[in-house]
């Protein structure tokens, strides 16, 4: 496959985080479009058991299977992946002991249940190993199956210790066969194939989430990737408009002109009662714009690539989603 | 479409009876804030009130006028009026030692304190969190120093988890598992896996294959130290449940107009009635409005198009823009309600406007109690 000009050529494991109510699952969806277009083959891996993923795309709950869940522009599948850490071990078992019985009876008597939920540190290796042997996998002719895997990763509080896998069990296992497959998880999680992406919304707490994140993983020796900022809504209105909305010193009149001109007088003196309401919505607007733009330049100080994603109107649905992707594309970003 | 009813929630923080309010709901929807302000209302309406966080946001704390919550609860200084408030911040490590330091002697309580498992499961269980609230919170009832305690639930992967935590948690140690794990400990070697259908050889081999048998060690103390402690965990997760049952308890389920928030709000509605707790009502935070609704969307759009058309009033036609989008969003916004609403029509509801600011003072949290409060 011909290598694309994008700003992270060489990454195929892009993991992504970002508070909650900040969209990480469409932007990770949305991502993985974009880097499948063209004619590639991309994993979209979901880790929470929500399943965020069948929501976006509309679709029946995923099972612990990869199948083809989208067609990208210009050709190109996306393939999605629950990944359901029980699974998973069992999974593990089969795979690297070949306990298939054993392995059931562990489940049986709550082993499994243990393992997944009450030491987190092995729920986080089963999970992230499995991503790796994604990203890893190669098929007969010797190439990798997946040009690149997209993880929808806990939430950014988490993020850090949910990548730190070795550091999470090395206070449970020093040595044997946890610590070695921990050992192998992270020598593809900290490696320059994987970028750690954080979706923020132009809001304090999101931005100072994504700051302590980014500060987290260079702390760990992880990838940091870029900011994906999510609902950005333009402003039409020139910069002199803004900042006497503001202040509250923005004289209707004009507007009044405007919008009898325009019609909308709703007999008489209607246009005067609709130019001041709209005038105290320019106002908020104003506000909340300078708000984003102080948030904007505490995002500046992470120096790192950042996109820039729109608003959707209508919320997050599948042309959506490819609008999206598009964004994401035309940013560089993928 | 039906109008919900109105979510009073200044009769519900007004009531003597009320002793606690749960805020719960999806993460990033405006829980903790909406717990600290409702504290704050109540304070200042007379009661003296508690707020129990479980997240470590610095500006709520800045907010209240402490640098730093801890497991402690400090007192908010500049409140208004007769009532009082205090403030905490859960430390699930903290709360969780202190529980074994209570119930076991010293040595004991060392053996358990320096495990590993116990290191894990006391800082990192994504349920012991949840748990810990809920013992923090028996434990603040249990002192009576408040007539009122407001706590928001755990920022986790779904709102339900807060609910089905202390049950798993108290499942593990009462479990199978456990009682496997023990019986070397208990009869004094291999010679218990005798009592055992062949299966257990299994399982011992397998799970000395899977973890190493230092881990399996580790685990085994961890398991009968902790065990002779507690008895009955389960015992004490139906004790918190029960109390989260009984009336004086008001469930605040907080969503955003989002339709992943209103889907696990509707859950989570489902889900306290299945479990027989008292629902307050819904808070939908950060509704937009528009104050220039009388303008309808389309007209608004149909207007600047044909401002833009002839090239006139750049100003206007932009505004205009502006506002058929912000009215576009309301409409989402609103249809999004509207799943919930249809699905729950008795369940009331309170509207959040969404504010141009963030809350960063008392007055702040004034402010969207007062929001809180308006019908």
């Amino acid at each position: 496959m011909r290598a694309r000009d994008t700003d992270w050529d060489g990454v195929r494991l892009h993991v992504v985080t970002g508070k909650g109510g900040t969209g990480k699952t469409t932007v990770a969806a949305a991502l993985a479009l974009a880097l499948a277009a063209g004619g590639r083959k991309v994993l979209l891996v979901e880790v929470e058991g929500r399943q965020g993923i069948s929501r976006v795309f509309d679709l029946p709950p995923l099972p612990y299977e990869e199948r083809k869940i989208a067609v990208a522009p210009g050709g190109g599948d996306v393939y999605a992946l629950a990944v359901d850490a029980e699974e998973a071990m069992l999974e593990y078992l089969e795979m690297f002991y070949g306990m298939r019985r054993a392995g059931r009876a562990l489940s049986k008597i709550g082993i499994v249940d243990f393992a997944t939920t009450i030491a987190p540190g092995f729920r986080d290796v089963l999970v992230t190993g499995k991503t790796s042997e994604a990203v890893r996998r190669k098929g007969k002719d010797g190439k990798r199956v997946y040009d690149a895997v997209v993880l929808d990763a806990p939430p950014t509080g988490r993020i850090a210790r949910f990548l730190n896998v070795t550091n999470e069990v090395a206070g449970l296992a020093r040595v044997g066969p946890i610590k070695n497959h921990a050992d192998l998880v992270n020598g593809v999680v900290s490696s320059p194939e994987t970028a750690v992406h954080f979706v923020t919304l132009l809001e304090e707490m999101p931005v100072q989430e994504t700051l302590d994140g980014l500060r987290e993983l260079r702390a760990a020796g992880l990838p940091p990737g870029g900011i994906f900022v999510n609902m950005v809504r333009e402003s039409l209105l020139p910069a002199s408009v803004l900042e006497a909305a503001a202040e509250d010193r923005l004289d209707p009149t004009e507007l009044v002109l405007g919008l009898k001109a325009a019609g909308l007088t709703d007999g008489g003196s209607g246009a005067v009662a609709v130019a001041e309401a709209l005038t105290e919505e320019i106002a908020e607007h104003a506000r909340r714009t300078e708000l984003e733009r102080h948030e904007r330049r505490a995002l500046d100080k992470a120096a790192r690539p950042r996109y820039d994603l729109p608003l959707l109107a209508d919320g997050v649905d599948l042309s959506g989603l490819y609008e999206l992707a598009e964004s994401i594309r035309t940013q560089g970003a993928a | 479409m039906k109008k919900p009813p109105f979510l009073d929630l200044d009769a519900i923080i007004d009531d003597p009876d009320t002793r606690i309010v749960v805020c719960c709901g999806s993460g990033g929807v405006g829980k903790t804030t909406t717990a600290a302000a409702l504290g704050l209302r109540a304070a200042e309406r007379g009661r003296s009130a508690v707020v129990l966080t479980v997240d470590p946001a610095r500006r709520l704390a800045q907010s209240m006028g402490l640098t730093e919550l801890d497991n402690t609860p400090r007192p908010v200084m500049g409140v208004e009026g007769e009532g009082r408030l205090h403030a905490m911040m859960l430390d699930m490590k903290r709360t969780f030692d202190e529980i074994i330091e209570a119930h076991a002697d010293p040595e004991r309580a060392r053996q358990i304190l320096t495990n590993p498992f116990y290191q894990s499961l006391s800082s990192s269980f994504s349920g012991t969190q949840e748990y810990m609230a809920m013992e923090k919170l028996g434990q603040l009832r249990r002192s009576d120093e408040w007539d009122l305690i407001i706590v928001d639930t755990p920022p986790s992967r779904s709102a339900l988890d807060f609910l089905d935590a202390p049950e798993r948690l108290g499942r593990f140690l009462d479990g199978k598992l456990i009682r496997v794990l023990m019986l070397p400990a208990k009869a004094g070697g291999r010679s218990a896996f005798k009592l055992f259908n062949a299966g257990f050889g299994i399982v011992a081999g397998a799970l000395t294959k899977l973890l190493g048998a230092q881990v399996l060690k580790d685990l085994q103390t961890f398991v009968s130290a902790l065990d002779a402690v507690f008895g009955g965990f389960r015992a004490r997760a139906d004790q918190t449940y029960r109390l989260l049952q009984a009336p004086g308890t008001a469930f605040v389920v907080v969503a955003s107009p989002e339709r992943d928030a209103m889907r696990e709000a509707s859950y989570f509605v489902e889900r306290l009635a299945e479990e027989r707790m008292p629902l307050a009502g819904l808070v939908v935070n950060r509704v937009h409005r528009s104050p220039a609704s009388m303008l309808s969307g389309a007209r608004s759009t149909a207007a600047a198009e044909d401002l833009e058309s002839r090239g006139e009033h750049e100003l206007t036609s932009a505004v205009l823009r502006l506002h058929a989008g912000r009215m576009q969003l309301a409409a989402r916004e609103r249809r999004e309600e509207e799943h919930f609403i249809s699905a729950h029509p008795t369940v009331p509801v309170a509207r959040v406007p969404a504010m141009s600011q963030d809350v960063h003072d008392l007055e702040g949290l004034r402010e969207v109690g007062d929001l809180l409060a308006t019908r």
